[in-house]
């Protein structure tokens, strides 16, 4: 099951320069919520904060706190934090030495599980969820880059899942796709929350109006506005979401 | 909790290998150090025996317990300047051959077989000095450079085959490669920008090569030569069978001389006490010494050109 | 007309450098020429098998050293291969940007340049001098002291191909860095890493400078890695050329050409097998 998060006065910098001022949000369970805003805004650096991921860089700074299910993220140890958390990224990046088999269950082989049953079981289970299974199960040990691209990217998201988190954030997932590959990653994403508590990242409007139960719009490292999409995208309360949401700028 | 143990084990594995691999890298310069130590601290009873008299002096007798460095120091100069002067011109036009003029697959084929030039073995090159290029150099270079050449001192004398200008031939074939691939390695740090920029003005290929590419990668390619003399200093198996073995200062070339690694190479085992085998840990240092700095120099020419001494990227 | 004589200067240029590429060309060919013609008459098969025959007497054959060469190879490998790695994945997975780290790489890079001969004599001095013995185990660290910055670099490069992408994806599924390192970076870097260290293999295999004062030399089997001098190839050819007789001499050179394969082979492999192979 999906868990909820809520975000306290989150601030991040990298190297000097501060791309988080002070966010505040819920972010509810078993919902998909939308990250919108102009390049630079800060919301890649959002949701990579909740994964604790942004802190890897160097020169990387965070202040706040972030709530998972009751427990503050920066009192758990990042690494073990990240199997609750699981993320996909803008570009497919399956492991290149490995078989697609071993991309799914590279998490939880490489967190200690061993038993090939049970490897497989995760296996398949996960690919089905990413609606992959029966485009790949007669070739499972083919090399996860003969995929292509839309496929590569469904195999990361079957390889997130493999480590059962409750929280999945998606930074641009279906930027690198083309429009066929981009509505199966959003079909997916419908059929996921009942699962998962999603959060992605998107600059496509439309997407996150198709995808999204609520939507947060971020302008230069703030969260201008947070609510349901519909209301969002129909009659925002800041002129400056308004602004965005109907071309004006971004 | 079996999670929590999990986790823990996994993170004093992290550790584990973080310091493994710190401790390794550290490794690296205390070796560097350490080398330079060992070195230095074993000169010690040579260097307190004779003083700065060891550079200066001429005479190399074990017997009588006496060691000068002069003409050791004298022959692998000689040599190297040689091969400088055959190998950095080969050299760098290759470069220019192979990064700016050859088709691709002949860039291929000749870049292979330069990089093999580099991997045959010194002592291989040795005994072919030995059977094919010193009888060669006997019976008809040397003599023909007498004869036109001779009022010059360095060509003139008897031709023996077994000298400096042996010496010096085989050295240059050696570190030909050394001055091709780094040259190549400057000059393809060459922002394509440049070279158009000049085209686009009406240069012609030469032109484009001296104002875009050699003007911009001049230092890395003196570096590069560097780096090759560094490798000829140093260099002894070929040397060693080429040079002839004698301890003697002459202006020709054509005469058999002895080099710093040639006479360490040959007598280091043999030394039967200390201060003999100080004295040849000396000419050791001295070799290190004047090597380390050469390279040290080179280094930052060439990575203020090519690579930098940042780790590169991160994405 | 200036357009003629800017024309035949852009001629006279590009002809002398592809001249130079042809001369820097002959040498190479003059070399191998002998060392096939000279050496392949005299190889046969108990070069391959016996021991060197007694001083001026014919016959006999270079086993020992052959023998000698792959194992000082193998010593040499399995200390200077692993921790050129490491020093790498150092380089590149945890410090890149540091003083340390810059400190390491220039290191490196400066410690290519020292005359091998230097190498040696501070082994002898650490390890000869101090157990009395000539050995294998001397030679073999002197070649990995030659190795390890050659090993350093290479892999470096190749762990510096790997897309950053890819280690994010691991910290993302919350594997944690040494299992990113070693069971994600390590095999998508593989077959460079092992093209690097198979050249590196190919460098100091003959290398014969640092061996003069570490594994000296062996006429007869070895039987210690740790208290008998080894005989190596490229000291057998040494020692043979600068001797007077004939059948020696013959001998170096069918000894050089089996030297040479040997590194050719190193290198072909190292070059081909690993490099193009795809998935």
């Amino acid at each position: 099951m999906g868990q909820s998060l809520s975000i306290r006065q989150l601030e991040a910098w990298y190297g000097t320069n501060q791309t988080l001022k002070g966010i505040n949000m819920e972010i509810a369970a078993n919902q998909v919520t939308a990250i919108i805003g102009p390049s630079g805004c800060g919301k890649s650096t959002f949701v990579r904060c909740i994964n604790r991921m942004h802190e890897t860089l160097p020169g990387s700074k965070v202040k706040g706190e972030i709530i998972l299910n009751g427990e503050s993220i920066y009192g758990q140890d990042p690494v073990s934090l990240r199997k609750t958390v699981g993320m996909v990224f803008q570009k497919p990046n399956p492991f290149p030495s490995m078989t697609i088999f071993e991309n799914v269950v590279a998490g939880v082989k490489l967190n200690g599980m061993r038993n090939r049953q049970n490897l497989q079981t995760i296996a398949e289970k996960s690919l089905r969820m990413a609606a992959l299974w029966d485009e790949v199960k007669d070739r499972l040990n083919y090399s996860g880059m003969s995929l292509s691209g839309g496929q590569q990217q469904r195999l990361c998201i079957a390889r997130a899942l493999a480590v059962e988190p409750s929280v999945l954030l998606m930074d641009e997932p279906a930027s690198a796709l083309d429009p066929i590959a981009t509505m199966r990653i959003e079909e997916l994403v419908g059929q996921l929350k009942s699962e998962y508590t999603i959060v992605i990242v998107t600059h496509n409007m439309q997407q996150a109006a198709r995808i999204a139960d609520t939507t947060a719009f971020f302008l230069n490292g703030e969260l201008v506005e947070h609510g349901p999409t519909s209301e969002i995208f129909t009659n925002p309360r800041d002129k400056r979401t308004e602004d965005y949401i109907t071309g004006r700028f971004g | 909790m079996s999670t929590d143990n999990n986790r823990l084990y996994e993170s004093m594995g992290d550790k584990v290998l973080r310091y493994v691999t710190l401790l390794m890298a550290i490794l690296v310069v205390i070796l560097m150090i350490w080398i330079g130590w060992q070195m230095f601290s074993s000169s010690q009873e040579s260097i307190q025996h004779f003083g700065w008299a060891f550079i200066t002096s001429r005479v190399w007798d074990p017997v009588h317990h006496i060691f000068g460095a002069l003409p050791f120091i004298y022959g692998t100069i000689v040599t190297s300047v040689v091969a400088l002067i055959i190998a950095a011109p080969i050299g760098i036009s290759v470069a220019i051959f192979l990064n700016e003029m050859a088709p691709s697959t002949i860039r291929k084929v000749v870049a292979f077989l330069v990089e093999l030039l580099a991997a045959i073995p010194s002592v291989v090159y040795g005994l072919w000095g030995i059977f094919v290029l010193a009888p060669v150099l006997r019976q008809s270079v040397e003599p023909w450079l007498t004869k036109w050449f001779g009022f010059i001192p360095w060509f003139k004398g008897a031709p023996v085959g077994f000298d400096m200008f042996g010496g010096g031939i085989i050295l240059a074939i050696m570190i030909l490669p050394t001055i091709t691939s780094i040259s190549r390695e400057v000059m393809a740090a060459v922002p394509t920008a440049h070279r158009e920029a000049a085209l686009a003005l009406g240069a012609t290929k030469w032109e484009m090569i001296r104002l875009s590419v050699l003007s911009y990668s001049k230092s890395g390619i003196l570096g590069s030569i560097m780096l090759g003399l560094g490798r000829a200093l140093g260099e002894t198996m070929a040397v060693t069978m080429v040079i002839g073995n004698m301890p003697k200062i002459s202006s020709s070339l054509f005469s058999s001389a002895y080099s710093m690694a040639a006479v360490i190479a040959n007598e280091f085992t043999e030394a039967t006490y200390s201060l003999y085998l100080s004295s040849c840990i000396e000419i050791g240092l001295i070799l290190f010494g004047i090597t380390l700095l050469l390279n040290i120099f080179a280094r930052l020419l060439v990575w203020s050109v090519a690579r930098g001494p940042k780790g590169g990227h991160l994405v | 007309m200036i357009n003629t004589r800017r024309n035949f200067v852009n001629k006279l240029m590009l002809g002398l450098f592809s001249v130079a590429t042809f001369v820097a060309l002959v040498p190479l060919f003059a070399l191998l020429g002998y060392v096939i013609k000279n050496g392949i008459t005299s190889l046969n098969l108990d070069f391959f098998t016996k021991l060197p025959a007694v001083m001026g007497m014919s016959g006999g054959g270079m086993a020992n050293a052959i023998a000698g060469t792959l194992i000082l190879i193998a010593i040499a490998s399995i200390i200077g291969i692993p921790i050129g790695i490491l020093v790498a994945i150092y380089l590149t997975e945890y410090d890149r940007y540091s003083w340390l780290s810059t400190t390491v790489r220039f290191t490196t890079d400066v410690l290519t340049g020292i005359p091998s001969i230097i190498i040696g004599i501070v082994v002898s001095m650490a390890i000869v001098a101090k157990t009395k013995h000539f050995s294998a185990f001397a030679g073999g660290v002197s070649l990995a002291v030659i190795m390890i910055p050659l090993v350093i670099r290479s892999t470096e490069e190749m762990l510096k191909l790997v897309p950053h992408a890819i280690r994010e994806a691991g910290y993302a599924l919350g594997i944690s860095q040494r299992r990113i390192i070693l069971n994600i970076v390590l095999p998508t870097a593989a077959k460079g890493i092992i093209t690097g260290a198979m050249l590196a293999v190919a460098r100091v295999s003959g290398e014969t400078a640092p061996l003069l004062f570490t594994a000296l030399g062996n006429q007869y089997w070895t039987h210690s890695l740790f208290k008998d001098p080894i005989a190596s190839l490229p000291v057998q050819i040494y020692t043979y050329a600068t001797s007077p007789y004939d059948e020696w001499h013959r001998q170096a050179w069918a000894g050089s050409l089996v030297l040479i394969a040997i590194i050719l082979c190193l290198n072909l492999i190292a070059r081909f097998a690993f490099r193009s192979r795809s998935n």
